[in-house]
């Protein structure tokens, strides 16, 4: 029953934005469905195995900006072979055969291919912009292909990939007619640049909002584009070495007055800690800066800068920083939202790193800290207690003790308690990562309390089964679970099969679960790909329903079995 | 048993388990993985020769720190690689000056960075070339003694080691020379 006309139903959704109530919204009836599928322009697919490039050009004709995710998280961190899947290419042949209109392409944890590139910039005529996050498989040639080709490109955003860089001339593609760039940010590449062409580039790019260079543009450079830019928004500093009495130094300031509008700032790739106060004035205003990459500011030199950031929303610090440093930005911070602390020596002796009480420090100064990444040398059930009860409001919570099995120093005890506490008190709580000394006690609490959680990841915990169980009958908007090096069996597995088409992944390696209790998910559950990753390929020789599996990976999907998977890569 | 821990068979054990899973703290409490040992071991979770450095830890609750497990601790792969250690910015990397001594056949080499001040190092000096330099006074320079510690510096001139501020001895010696009092007596005297 319909009283308004489709027309006015279409605008009314306009205003619907979010994928979740879009979503909703085409579940209401037939024709909210159709009309709503008629009418949307962007889609996310959190799995790119979960739905086919087909089916979504047959639902979604309107389509014009799609973000794509592909391997598993704990591909990250190497726990997921190369070439285990998430190609790109499939997807943007089938969009380049049908008639989308496609203007925007978010990948994460893709294979990205220089043919898929070229394909993707000859095929959309009003294509505007690609986001690469932690992507794979393409070359700088793939880059000089979208330069070259995209007349209209506004964005072109690579974050952290792992780009084999021919050096140098990707960049001289853009052709003179390019004047539409908003965004640009090629930190991630190695190789040199043409630093006439990103000179030219920048000055006919007069709505450029975002820049991030890569180490390899010098501060001679960086001072002339600041000159040609003072509008930029978001800035990424590669190389920031100089002599402080140069004349470069001094240019460097002036163009720094000039750029009044930026408040986001990162990189300092290679720096001389002791030529900051040249950009002294752009901090006061910053809502954003990264100096995760600059293992060469800390100490005074990193406190005196924290010092002047007064409105900082989003701070992400290498542990160099100290418990001192985090003292600091709790002083001066009072806005901060978003803190990410990483390790600056991963498998050192733990010199360098931050404590508890670093992070206690920065819980009670910062009332409005949401979102947290700590790597850290040692945490106390007392110190989370303490963040517990000082920020409430914790949406994501990522705690990585550096040893992952490793006690509360003080007591000795497991950590339960403290990250009981957590979950209790952020009752808004949708991340959270674990680590240190845990037994099932903490699951136990995570299934009472952690009602809004949608993501959990575990590593070396728990005693047993019942820590899987309480998670998964308690948690009931759990939608991603990825455990490593845990106890948890077939018993815990099987429990509730039909729990796992509500999420949106499994993943479980170096667990207790056998073939045979994998087997009978997939038995159980056709909606399910269950896929086993084989790499020392023992599978092929004994195909013993009690062996162990090393690495499980379910999802749920509406187009079954992937026909991309390696030879390792056994699907049941 | 004590000729085993001697032997430190545990350090070398090539196991799945974490380093320092043998803890006495962690052993009442050890998740069921650490103390399983139906699971093939794979080829990169074993202890690093490292790990042998640390042999003294057994009985304490330190982690056997340079020994890694797989993607541990979580960072992407890209900020491993990318980031660099301070070490190759040049901090950690010593400032080695020659040293020669009057009278003395052969020069030596020494990493000021290993010293916190003047009197380490003269210390060091001392036991290096077996001499003894005295005290020091801003007045009167290493009065009465048989051998004094000079320095050249940046500009090519010989300098007495201690007049100035640790941090800028070290930045601008570019060779200690540890000279007869007799010929030395000059720079002493303002």
């Amino acid at each position: 029953m319909n009283y308004f006309p489709d027309e006015v139903l279409e605008h009314v959704f306009d205003f619907i934005t979010s994928h979740k109530d879009r979503n909703s919204v085409s579940l209401v009836c037939k024709s909210w469905y159709k009309i709503e599928r008629c009418s949307r322009q962007r889609v996310f697919i959190g799995n790119c195995y979960s739905i086919s490039p087909e089916r979504l050009i047959a639902r979604f004709p309107g389509l014009k900006s799609l973000t794509l995710k592909g391997k598993p998280h704990f591909a990250d961190f190497n726990l997921v072979p190369h070439d285990w899947g998430g190609f790109v290419y499939p997807w943007i042949k089938a969009l380049a055969k049908s008639r989308i209109g496609l203007e925007e392409l978010r990948l994460k944890r893709m294979v990205v291919s220089d043919e898929s590139l070229e394909l993707l910039s000859k095929s959309f005529v009003n294509f505007k912009s690609l986001v690469l996050v932690s992507c794979e498989g393409f070359t700088t040639d793939g880059l000089a292909a979208i330069a070259a080709n995209c007349r209209f490109l506004r964005e072109l955003d690579l974050q952290e990939n792992e780009v084999d860089d021919h050096r140098g001339h990707w960049l001289s593609c853009f052709p003179e007619s390019c004047t539409s760039l908003i965004s640009l940010n090629f930190a991630c590449l190695r190789g040199e640049v043409n630093l006439g062409a990103l000179e030219r580039l920048v000055s006919r790019s007069p709505n450029l909002k975002s820049l991030r260079l890569n180490r390899a543009v010098p501060l001679d450079t960086l001072q002339k584009l600041l000159m040609r830019a003072p509008q930029l928004v978001d800035l990424g500093i590669g190389s920031y070495v100089h002599d402080p009495f140069s004349e470069v130094y001094n240019k460097l300031k002036i163009a720094i007055q000039r750029c009044k509008s930026i408040r986001s700032l990162s990189g300092f790739l290679e720096v001389a800690p002791h030529c900051m106060s040249a950009i002294y004035p752009i901090f006061g205003n910053l809502t954003f800066l990264n100096l995760s990459y600059a293992p060469g500011l800390h100490g005074n030199k990193l406190m005196k800068l924290i010092q002047h950031c007064r409105k900082l929303q989003r701070l992400w610090i290498l542990d160099c920083i100290g418990d001192k440093g985090l003292g600091v930005v709790a002083l001066t911070c009072k806005e901060l939202q978003e803190l990410r602390v990483f390790p600056s020596d991963p498998f050192g002796a733990g010199n360098a790193a931050v404590t508890e009480e670093g992070l206690v420090l920065v819980s009670a100064g910062c009332p409005k800290l949401n979102s947290l990444l700590y790597f850290c040398q040692q945490m106390t059930n007392a110190a989370l207690i303490t963040v517990a009860k000082n920020c409430p409001n914790f949406i994501r919570f990522r705690l990585c003790i550096l040893d992952p099995i490793k006690p509360d120093p003080v007591t000795n005890q497991p950590l339960d308690e403290g990250f009981g506490a957590i979950v209790q008190s952020c009752k808004g709580l949708k991340r959270l990562s674990l680590s240190g000394l845990l037994t099932d006690q903490v699951f136990l609490y995570i299934g009472m309390y952690a009602e809004q959680l949608e993501m959990l990841s575990i590593a070396f915990a728990a005693d047993s089964d019942k820590g899987m169980l309480y998670v998964l009958n308690g948690c009931k908007k759990l939608r991603k679970l990825e455990i490593r090096d845990c106890p948890f069996g077939d018993a815990a597995l099987l429990e509730d099969v039909g729990k796992y088409e509500t999420m949106r992944s499994l993943w479980m390696s170096s667990c207790e679960v056998t073939l045979g209790g994998c087997k009978s998910v997939a038995e159980k559950m056709p909606s399910l790909n269950v896929e086993i990753i084989d790499e020392c390929e023992q599978m092929e020789f004994n195909l013993d329903d009690k062996q162990k599996v090393d690495k499980m990976y379910l999802y749920r999907t509406l187009v079954g079995h992937r026909k991309d998977a390696p030879e390792y890569v056994l699907i049941l | 048993m004590a000729f085993e821990k001697d032997l430190n068979l545990d350090a070398t054990e090539l196991r799945l388990g974490l380093p320092g899973s043998s803890d006495e703290s962690a052993k009442n409490q050890t998740p069921a993985t650490l103390r399983s040992n139906n699971k093939r071991a794979l080829p990169e979770e074993s202890m690093s020769s490292n790990a042998t450095a640390s042999k003294n830890c057994d009985q304490e609750t330190a982690p056997l720190p340079k020994a890694q497990v797989v993607g541990w601790p979580p960072i992407r792969s890209y900020r491993k690689n990318n980031l660099q250690p301070k070490k190759s910015e040049g901090e950690i990397s010593g400032i080695y000056v020659k040293v020669s001594m009057d009278g003395a056949p052969y020069l030596r080499k020494i990493d000021l960075k290993v010293f916190k001040g003047y009197p380490e190092l003269l210390k060091a000096l001392e036991e290096m070339f077996k001499f003894k330099a005295g005290e020091y006074s801003e007045r009167e320079g290493y009065n009465g003694s048989e051998f004094v510690p000079t320095y050249e510096d940046k500009d090519g001139d010989w300098m007495l080691a201690g007049d100035v501020p640790w941090e800028m001895f070290t930045n601008s010696c570019k060779k200690l020379k540890i000279m007869k009092g007799s010929e030395a007596r000059g720079l002493g005297c303002v």
